[in-house]
């Protein structure tokens, strides 16, 4: 499997060190609560197809990216770097 | 025997090997196979679990009865295909699962025993008792049945791996492969055409049919050349295109070396290759069924298209007598050939009644072959008609029960066949692999016509989708014959009849299987093991589905095929790991005094990747405490040296460097003054603590962090994690600097001393106190200073740009040396951060709080930092914890062992009654009694009890009482001093 890093351009696999779901954009505020903190640490959603993850070009530039891909076709439509989508939320 | 005037292979050079100890005569382009028909030599190897004499079946990759043996200790190479494994000059080969010879095989009893050993046999015969299952009935059952065995010994030979990338991959070089390469290579694309085969051409090799007025191999051999020309064409023999993954990626075994005796240790055996293509052409070809009928696995008995392809590629006839019995007009062509070469042909059988001659042969019409005879070779064959039996002498029979398209790499991503009545066998269903075109014979089109067209087709295809235009080329002039056929898969009467030859599963298996409601294919797999040995089924599988269809009165769609997996033919572990193992797997990462430290004798042991000195020993010293406490007595009395490079460095610079630290680290860094460092606690997100260590701040943007050595990736990619992905706002770059720097500890009572008489400048408490750091120079190379300590003594770590590290390290030795100190190793090291009760990961092992560890008043209130919110929960501040503590031994036994667990006194060493843990133990040279770190329910509510420990592996219990975690100079002078 090769994903496109936004930096370095499609590179294999084994350069990227997987994280998980996208949501660690979304860190709660210190006093969102209990359940806002359980559902931002614990709780995933875990549906076949469409998902976005975390990924870490560790072995190439370093960049964090959010890489979108279907977990049913195995399909990975695209890649961005996770600093430019959060600059984006803000 | 060889047929004089026939084949393609140079006869002009012989060459000999050896079979069982038995010199052979071949010539270069011989498979074993065919060199040992040539010499008349037709019982190759045994089956698997009967142990019947068996000969070559086919002429490609699928063979399952002839596997030998090549090679000798870690150059064995067993299951080896005598249908794929060419002959060179010394090849030696042996005969596998036969005893004492191939000849007189002991274990050919079990043949005499088949009533008893049907399928499941072993499910219902080896029931009782049940203490015999592993110790008496595995065994036997192991010995008594399989194949080849390894050598037990370190593999001798090189494998490799490598990659490579196309815009289209071309996967079979017959006459459907070799035209869609062409075309896509004349269209500019750049092509890899692989082919399992040494020759290219697939069966215009073994087939008489000319194409554009050549010979097929003639032909073939011309379309090679092109392509050799071109530069955007790699042609790659004896290449298997054996798995298809995502994302256009396939994989493919090279069997670069099994065809020489060259074995300099230069080229690798086998390549491993990974290839990524854009677009995919699929021309694998087809496979020719066997028909099952009584006793029709006899040496000499073989497929119709391996007898013509003996005869037309190796000039082998493989017979004096042949025979020929199919249910298509495509197997007539093998007696057409025979007589050609001036072979007798006695007769031509054919099931159909509706069937024409195609020359001067006799044709038994509407009729079967019912039985053979001919222990260690065919003799003769029993026919039936309607009207009677009779029997016909012959040495090879030819069987078809026509053609099997090769759509196992189509199935690779989940993707089911599609059954095609016409031609009774399962075709690709398109589209099931992204990007690959299917072409030829493995798509169902059985004519060279057809297949040329396919492959046209097929290219122009994949080179539109590449966005190119497809060069103009016509398919050549070529036979176009239909092809006709009417299934047959077994013939009825009573006796065995091979189904799949390898796992030696029968006709009367399959039936039993659905009798016994075995009714699903992949459960009538399991249970007769049909499908399931090395060729993985490629010759029974259609046929033993179609059995089953018949016996459980569903059609052949409705019951469905088996999955098939890669790879498609069986590869050598070797190959896989290729690259993957010793040094490949993990890599050596040395510091810079590595060699002093060996030169000095000290061993050295593993940190991850990296290796560091264990201890020191010195003359006279038998017993590595020895060392340590020796190592230990330099630091408390006087100085001691030791390596801490392994520990990760952390550069970290901006305007906002410190705010960043805040967030990561639990306590406040921004309060830092420049020139002085600070202790940090980590936390991962969820509270619990991830990491610890110093950091320095050498300027109002410039800061650097150590992490330990374990955490060092962890903690750079949680840094990395925290400033792009949580706090993109902050102005802060982070590099890795571990192996940029060498820094070692210099700890003692003495440390200062010694660094006087070393740097050029001049240290004192009020400059360099505790805590403190800063730029230095030694002999006017610029360094760092720390002032920090591991061991609780007055203690320094200097740091210099790692091309100095050797260098003073060997100075530093020896000035340590001189003043009655020397270096230290990792042991002693332990011993002093344990007396002083600082922590490891033994101790933060990912399930611990800064509340167990005793640290949660680090956690600063007056700021946001990773993991603070989830640590503040209720559950992780419970008084009740399991939280750390010291401990020593009171009891009779004086000994404790890291990975004992505690129980109260008086209570049993039960899982429900225990009370913690001890994660780091040493013996302490300065207390004179062993001590260790752990973790106690209730922590500091237990000091002074007495509690048992356990240690069930080690067999190990005494008492402990549960102290302070700090052993030695509880209040830190010894280290302000």
């Amino acid at each position: 499997m090769r994903l496109s890093c936004p930096i370095c351009g499609e590179r294999d696999i084994r350069e990227f060190y997987y994280q998980g779901a996208d949501v660690a954009l979304n860190r709660p505020a210190p006093d969102a609560g209990d359940d806002a903190w359980q559902d931002y640490v614990y709780l995933r959603d875990n549906q076949p197809g469409e998902h976005r993850d975390l990924w870490q070009h560790e072995s190439g530039c370093g960049s964090w990216i959010v890489v979108s891909r279907n977990t049913v076709t195995h399909e990975v439509s695209g890649a961005k770097l996770a600093k430019e989508m959060k600059r984006a939320k803000a | 025997m060889r047929v004089a005037g026939k084949g393609q292979i140079d006869q002009s050079t012989p060459i000999s090997f050896t079979f069982d100890g038995i010199q052979y005569r071949g010539f270069v382009g011989d498979t074993v196979a065919s060199a040992l028909l040539a010499n008349d030599i037709r019982l190759m190897a045994r089956s698997f679990k009967y142990h019947r004499p068996r000969g070559v079946l086919t002429a490609g990759s699928e063979e399952p009865n002839a596997l030998m043996t090549v090679g000798r200790d870690g150059a064995t190479d067993p299951n080896v295909r005598a249908t794929v494994q060419e002959i060179y000059e010394g090849l030696e080969l042996r005969s596998q699962n036969a005893w004492p010879s191939l000849e007189y095989d002991v274990m050919a009893v079990n043949d005499l025993a088949s009533p008893f050993l049907g399928a499941g046999f072993y499910y219902k015969t080896f029931m009782w008792p049940r203490a015999f299952w592993e110790r008496v009935y595995e065994p036997i059952i192991r010995r008594a049945a399989g194949l080849g065995a390894l050598s037990g010994e370190k593999q001798s030979d090189k494998y490799e791996r490598a990659y490579a990338h196309c815009d289209v991959l071309v996967i079979g070089a017959g006459p459907a492969g070799l035209m869609a390469a062409l075309k896509a290579a004349k269209s500019g694309a750049d092509v890899i055409l692989a082919d399992e085969d040494s020759v290219m051409g697939g069966r215009l090799n073994s087939e008489t049919f000319e194409v554009d007025g050549q010979t097929g191999a003639d032909w073939a051999a011309g379309i090679v050349e092109q392509m050799r020309e071109m530069d955007n064409v790699r042609l790659m023999t004896r290449t298997t295109v054996s798995g298809v993954y995502d994302q256009g990626t396939f994989g493919a075994l090279e069997r670069v070396n099994h065809h020489t005796s060259v074995r300099d240790g230069k080229a690798p055996l086998e390549t491993f290759w990974r290839i990524v293509a854009k677009q995919s052409i699929l021309a694998a070809g087809a496979i020719e069924r066997p028909i099952a009928f009584q006793n029709n696995d006899r040496p000499g008995i073989m497929t119709a298209g391996a007898v013509r392809s003996y005869l037309n590629r190796w000039g082998v006839a493989p017979g004096k007598a042949i025979t020929i019995f199919a249910n298509n007009d495509d197997a007539h062509r093998t007696a057409m050939d025979m007589l050609a070469a001036g072979v007798h042909v006695a007769a031509v059988i054919d099931s159909r009644f509706n069937v024409q001659a195609l020359g001067d042969y006799t044709l038994i019409k509407g009729a079967y072959v019912c039985g053979t005879k001919g222990r260690k070779g065919l003799e003769t064959i029993t026919v039936r008609t309607s009207t009677g039996t009779q029997s016909i002498s012959t040495d090879c029979l030819a069987m078809s029960g026509g053609w099997n398209p090769t759509v196992h790499l189509t199935c690779h991503m989940n993707g089911r066949p599609t059954w095609r009545e016409d031609i009774a066998s399962f075709v690709p269903t398109e589209g099931t692999i992204p990007n690959m075109t299917v072409a030829g014979a493995c798509n169902g089109d059985f004519s060279t016509h057809a297949c040329l067209r396919a492959g046209l087709e097929a290219a122009t295809k994949a080179v539109t989708a590449l966005g190119k235009t497809p060069g103009e080329i016509d398919a050549p002039q070529s036979e176009d014959t239909a092809y006709k056929m009417e299934p047959l898969w077994a013939v009825p009467g009573k006796g065995r009849a091979w189904v799949d030859f390898q796992n030696d599963v029968l006709v009367k298996d399959v039936k039993q299987a659905a009798v016994e409601n075995f009714r699903s294919v992949e459960h009538m797999k399991r249970y007769t093991t049909q499908g399931m040995a090395t060729d993985q089924g490629k010759n029974s599988n259609v046929t033993a589905l179609a059995l089953l269809a018949d016996a459980t009165g569903r059609g052949i769609p409705e019951t469905g095929t088996t999955t098939f997996r890669p790879p498609y033919s069986p590869i050598a572990m070797a190959a896989f790991g290729a690259g993957a193992e010793g040094k490949g797997f993990a890599p050596e990462r040395k510091t810079t005094s590595h060699m002093a430290t060996i030169e000095d004798g000290a061993p050295m042991m593993e940190a991850g990747l990296w290796y560091r000195p264990s201890y020191f020993p010195i003359k006279g010293e038998k017993t590595w405490r020895q060392s340590c406490d020796r190592e230990v007595g330099y630091v408390r009395n006087a100085v001691g040296v030791c390596d801490v490079s392994t520990l990760g460095k952390i550069d970290i610079q901006g305007p906002d460097a410190a705010e960043l630290l805040d967030f990561v680290y639990t306590n406040m860094f921004s309060s830092l003054k420049v020139g002085r460092v600070r202790y940090g606690l980590m936390l991962r997100e969820d509270g619990y603590v991830m990491d610890d260590g110093t950091t320095a701040r050498l300027s109002g943007t410039h800061f650097v962090m150590t992490t330990t050595t374990a955490a060092a990736g962890a903690v750079m990619r949680h840094l990395e994690f925290a400033t792009q992905v949580l706090r993109p706002e902050l102005d802060v770059r982070l590099m890795s600097v571990t192996e940029q720097w060498a820094q070692f500890a210099v700890a003692g009572p003495q440390s200062r001393e010694l660094l006087n008489g070393l740097l050029d400048q001049t240290l004192d408490n009020e400059t360099w106190p505790f805590m403190a750091c800063g730029d230095v120079s030694i002999s006017g190379v610029k360094g760092r200073l720390f002032r920090i300590s591991y061991s609780g003594e007055h203690a320094y770590e200097i740091a210099v740009p790692a091309r100095y590290g050797d260098s003073l390290f060997r100075t530093l030795t020896a000035k340590t040396t001189e003043m009655a100190g020397g270096p230290y190793g990792v042991e002693a090291l332990n011993v002093l951060r344990i007396e002083k009760g600082f922590i490891t990961h033994a101790e933060i092992h990912g399930r611990v709080t800064a509340f167990d560890i005793g640290m949660g008043r680090m956690i600063s209130a007056k700021k946001d930092c990773i993991g603070k919110t989830m640590a503040a929960r209720d559950g992780l501040l419970d008084e009740g914890r399991e939280r750390l503590m010291g401990f020593k031994p009171v009891g009779a036994v004086k000994q404790l062992t890291a990975g004992a667990h505690l129980y109260n006194e008086g209570d049993e060493a039960t899982a429900e009654l225990d009370k913690g843990y001890l994660t780091s133990v040493a013996f302490s040279p300065t207390l004179g009694h062993f001590m260790a770190l752990g973790f106690v329910r209730g922590g500091p509510e237990r000091l002074g009890d007495r509690l048992r420990m356990v240690d069930y592996m080690r067999q190990i219990e005494t008492i402990v009482e549960v102290c302070d975690p700090v052993f030695f100079d509880p209040k830190g002078e010894r280290t302000r001093g």
